[in-house]
């Protein structure tokens, strides 16, 4: 801990060693210089697990090479492209990675040596073959890959990849793009997320249930002048202002009815802080004091209840974190469990907002949140290698810079436990269907998409074709179409109808790819490829539909159904 | 500067690309299928003619920065058939930009952005023709933006939108009536990223709001307080801000002044913050924090830029073909939890000082000074000025008040509005980097009070993360 030096003799210090040697540089290479911009966002580890990955594409469609346009960029380690298709002139009017010379040349070849032109760290290779041919001549070749990405399959092959990927455990992206609309489908057994890194974090101040360190240093701190007041943390005073609210014997005429301000509604806040702003008063703050102001406005947002939200919660009950599977992960959530069943919260994250104060009262502060912080990784360490040693996991180490992560983000722990996209493809959309009966209304025009986009792939597989694809075929395929959709919503047992004008708009698309609808998806898969392979903030849980006719878009999970 | 050259290549390639007859027969077969056939949602009175892909070719598109976005766009505009296109941006390549600028390569960097885009398009893409110009949008005059039919920004800076957005309003003719002349109309799509959020947003002149309408959009710029990082520094950003601002001028290390992108000055600046830091006992000062601070770096990522691009070409097409209703006229878009946008109609703003051509009336003190209404023109977030010079009309004629350059103005600052001959409900004209134009204000003082009285209008704020 820093003594509270006074700060004159701080900056006449400063003065002084001026001129002694400067610290040395670290060095900045090449690869830190091109990738900075990204490296702020996920960091040096997470740009590690990017450049240490495999990723597969099944055909280099234009939405396809738009994919893995920004994964080369970022510099995922390597890829491999498996198409068997040849180039063909409309293949060269939207595909960013073909050019005139590639006509007739095979696909999977040409798009790897341009995309390869993007990022001299990555290595690719083209295998020109058909994926079910590849997987009828090895059955594991896709068990290696970091994540599988699919564009342009038929139903039949997309349940067959599907499959296997689920059975093999391996992330699969799967990617559909045709006229306006934009298909997203994340498919993972079971991810668990560490640095999520959400827009904004509840603070963890423990003003309700403060820890015996954060007391003994409140306690030895004295307030006792306007001077004082305005060089100490808002935390401080805030804190204060509640022993002394909460303490019966102080004679105030504040009616205490037992409840801590962290726990109080809103009315009753508000009282508080009327009493907050005459405790400050108490101490010296003149109400037209900036800090007086600080105080308050914190006051706000600090006075929240220290709880376990529900996502971590349902990650202490889940029974990997009660009998921990051989993964860091959940060996860390056994001992985070056995943590807050001891001390009934969670561990200090030792992070404070800024303050407005002096250096070294906002320091000493931020030392005793840190401190504890450390010994509470400390303990979750401990626990963490003692549930290892149990359940005779020695193959996995767990060290200290995995449990302080660990803590610092436990507050922000996430999970996605997928559902396979064959078992989405074999079953009645029940949700769907159902939101759809509920409303008639416009506003769920992509779940309706979602239901046509699936009659596609019916119609593909019962047809071999897509509808419209000449001009002349438009009219007789919107009644082939409407034929089939309305047959899979039979089998759906469905009370909805087929909607007339949004099959006459998928027929009118006749499977065509848009150069910006391809990019658009393009950009949102491949981020959630780096996603899954960083681990690092939230992936697709499960289904994006876009619609760029309306410029608008869904997000919804594809579930089991219950029935 | 190399406008010139580029120049001397439009003319040269004009003469072999361009045109709609040298097409292969199947190249736009794709975009044709939405061209070339009514769909059930398609505009009342859509023709789905052949003769809609020919205007894509000859449409004259602007594209605005050559930067993460305006790769992005060139590369899907000219998929689509956009032949007529142009690109302006007056930066160079950097390393730090081939992890989402896909079109340069280490070899180019240093060169013009918009000249390398330029090139690379029109050697990929059969028929694509991209003129380049390595240039400020700023030596361009009405005569060059008035002869393009949509505008496509993708910039990292507010102040060039502004610009930007202010030239195309100026440009607008009206009838007798007070109404918009149709032709003198340019639609500005507009993208911007920062990490994992993006926007997308059509503007057009009379329909929907502007730049300056929703200027609040734009997140504020963080400073910290001087007497903060000179006297009670609590955070690593506090050290560094402290060498900079203050040490980097005391001790002149190099005697000239900071440059982010000479690694020396990085450095000098990254060892005395950690100095600084240890002094205290503040953690977290690296090096990566210390350029970020000191260059005010914003994180970018190729995916982003590419769906916020994507978005906006496929407004761009819309415009130009008409084949489906443009975005009315806002899109948020965030995938850092999820994939999510947000699809709005901001509001115009009744009193904007862009589209609103109406003039502005500002409300003082009487006792006001110069001085205060330059303040004010810079705070206030309606206006955000950054250096505006002060021109007084009195009696038909106009005297410069204030203008940075002109020293012998500044003693004027301290002058009252009244006795630099502004009565009451008189009139100031105002020029600043953020219009091409000169705005027009009329003062008006009340009796009793100080400072700024009610200048704050009806204010819809929108906030920049409404996302959820």
């Amino acid at each position: 801990m820093f003594g509270l030096l006074p700060l004159s003799t701080m900056m006449g210090f400063k003065m002084m060693v001026s001129a002694s040697p400067s610290p040395r540089s670290p060095e900045i290479t090449e690869k830190t210089k091109k990738y900075d911009r990204q490296l702020r966002l996920w960091g040096d580890h997470g740009q590690s697990r990017l450049e240490k990955s495999h990723v597969c594409l099944i055909n280099s469609s234009a939405t396809g090479t738009e994919i893995l346009k920004s994964l080369v960029l970022p510099g995922v380690g390597s890829f491999t492209i498996v198409d068997g298709y040849k180039v063909t002139q409309e293949d060269i009017g939207i595909n960013f990675f073909l050019d005139q010379d590639s006509l007739g040349k095979s696909r999977a070849e040409y798009t790897t040596k341009l995309l390869l032109e993007l990022n001299t760290d990555v290595n690719g290779e083209a295998i020109e073959e058909h994926p079910e041919m590849l997987l009828k001549q090895n059955p594991n070749f896709f068990n290696h890959f970091s994540v599988v990405i699919g564009c342009q399959l038929d139903e039949k092959t997309l349940v067959t990849i599907s499959q296997v990927l689920w059975e093999s455990q391996v992330p699969f992206v799967y990617v559909n793009c045709i006229g306006f609309l934009g298909w997203v489908r994340v498919q993972v057994n079971e991810l668990a997320i560490i640095e999520s890194h959400p827009d904004s974090t509840i603070q963890d101040l423990r003003l309700d249930v403060p820890f015996p360190e954060l007391i003994a240093y409140m306690d030895a701190l004295t307030i006792n002048s306007r001077e004082v007041a305005q060089k100490t943390p808002w935390l401080v005073l805030l804190f204060k202002a509640i022993q002394k609210f909460s303490t019966p014997s102080t004679g105030d005429s504040m009616d205490t009815t037992g409840c801590h301000p962290c726990h109080m509604k809103s009315q009753e806040k508000q009282e508080f802080k009327k009493y907050l702003k005459q405790y400050l008063c108490e101490v010296g703050l003149k109400d037209t004091d900036e800090e007086f102001d600080e105080v308050v406005k914190a006051a706000n947002s600090a006075l929240s209840p220290s709880m376990i939200n529900s996502n971590v919660q349902a990650l202490l009950d889940d029974p990997k974190s009660t009998k921990p599977e051989k993964t860091k992960f959940w060996v860390m959530c056994g001992a985070l469990r056995e943590f807050v069943a001891n001390n009934g919260q969670l561990p200090v994250r030792g992070v404070l907002p800024d303050m407005m104060a002096d250096s070294d009262r906002y320091i000493n502060l931020q030392s005793v949140y840190r401190e504890k912080a450390s010994k509470d990784a400390e303990d979750i360490l401990g626990r963490s290698q003692q549930l290892l040693k149990q359940a005779g996991l020695q193959g996995l180490t767990i060290v200290e810079e995995d449990v302080k992560l660990f803590c610092k983000e436990c507050q922000n722990l996430r999970l996605i436990r997928g559902y396979p996209m064959y078992e989405e493809i074999n079953s009645v959309p029940v949700e769907i269907l159902q939101e759809l009966a509920q409303n008639t209304e416009d506003s769920d025009q992509e779940m309706m998409y979602y239901l046509l986009l699936r009659g596609l792939l019916r119609f593909q597989g019962d047809y071999h074709t897509y509808p419209g694809l000449l001009d002349r075929d438009v009219e007789p395929d919107i009644n082939r179409f409407k034929g089939t959709f309305t047959k899979l919503l039979n089998d759906w047992n469905a009370t909805i109808s087929a909607k007339e004008d949004c099959i006459h708009e998928l027929c009118r698309y006749g499977a065509c790819e848009l150069p910006s609808v391809a990019a658009f998806i393009g950009g949102c898969a491949a981020q959630e490829v780096i996603k899954i392979i960083t681990k690092q903030y939230v992936p697709l849980d499960n289904t994006f539909i876009y619609n760029a006719m309306q410029s608008t878009s869904s997000s919804f999970k594809m579930t089991r159904a219950n029935s | 500067m190399a406008t010139m050259d580029s120049d001397d290549n439009n003319s040269s390639s004009s003469l072999h690309g361009g045109s709609v007859g040298a097409n292969p027969p199947d190249r736009f077969g794709h975009l044709r299928r939405v061209l070339e056939r009514v769909g059930p949602f398609s505009p009342e009175g859509y023709e789905a003619t052949p003769d809609i892909l020919k205007f894509i070719h000859s449409c004259k598109v602007l594209v605005v920065g050559a930067g993460g976005l305006g790769c992005e766009l060139v590369k899907n505009l000219a998929l689509m058939g956009f032949q007529n296109m142009h690109i302006i941006d007056m930066d160079t390549i950097d390393l730090s930009n081939l992890n989402r600028q896909f079109l340069f390569r280490i070899g180019d960097v240093g060169q013009s952005k918009a000249e390398v885009a330029a090139a690379f398009i029109n050697k990929r893409v059969q028929s694509a023709n991209v003129t380049a110009y390595y240039s400020r949008i700023e030596d361009h005059d009405e005569d060059f933006y008035s002869s393009f039919h949509i505008i496509v920004c993708g910039l990292d800076s507010i102040v060039a939108r502004r610009w930007l957005n202010n030239m195309v309003f100026s440009l607008l003719r009206y009838d007798d009536d007070g109404a918009v002349e149709p032709d003198s109309v340019i639609p500005i799509v507009d993208g911007g990223t920062e990490g994992f959020k993006g926007n997308a947003r059509v503007i057009c002149p009379g329909q929907t709001p502007c730049i300056e309408c929703n200027l609040d959009l734009f997140p504020p710029q963080i400073n910290y307080p001087l007497c903060t990082l000179a006297s009670k520094p609590r955070l690593p950003e506090h050290c560094i801000e402290y060498v900079r601002l203050i040490q980097w001028g005391e001790e002149k290390p190099f005697e000239v002044p900071i440059d982010g992108d000479d690694p020396a000055h990085i450095n000098w600046i990254y060892e005395k913050a950690v100095e600084r830091a240890s002094l205290y006992g503040i953690q977290g000062v690296t090096y990566r924090l210390t350029q970020g601070v000191v260059k005010h770096i914003i994180p970018a990522v190729a995916s982003t830029n590419a769906v916020i691009a994507a978005a906006c070409a496929t407004e761009v097409l819309k415009i130009a073909s008409s084949c489906c209703t443009p975005m009315d006229n806002f899109m948020n878009f965030s995938d850092s939890d999820g994939i999510y946008t947000y699809t709005y109609k901001a509001e115009r703003r009744e009193d904007c000082m862009a589209c609103s051509n109406v003039p502005k009336v500002l409300e003082f003190a009487g006792e006001v000074r110069l001085g205060e209404v330059i303040e004010f023109l810079q705070e206030s977030p309606t206006f955000q000025m950054k250096h505006p010079a002060v021109i007084a009309s009195v009696g038909g004629r106009s005297k410069t008040l204030y203008m940075a350059m002109m020293s012998a103005t500044h003693s004027n600052l301290e002058q009252k509005m009244k006795d630099l001959g502004i009565a009451d409900r008189g009139e100031i004209v105002v020029s600043d980097a953020t219009t091409p134009a000169a705005r027009t204000f009329i003062l008006q003082y009340k009796e009793a009070g100080a400072g700024v009285i009610n200048n704050g209008t009806a204010e819809t704020k929108i906030s920049n993360n409404n996302s959820s």
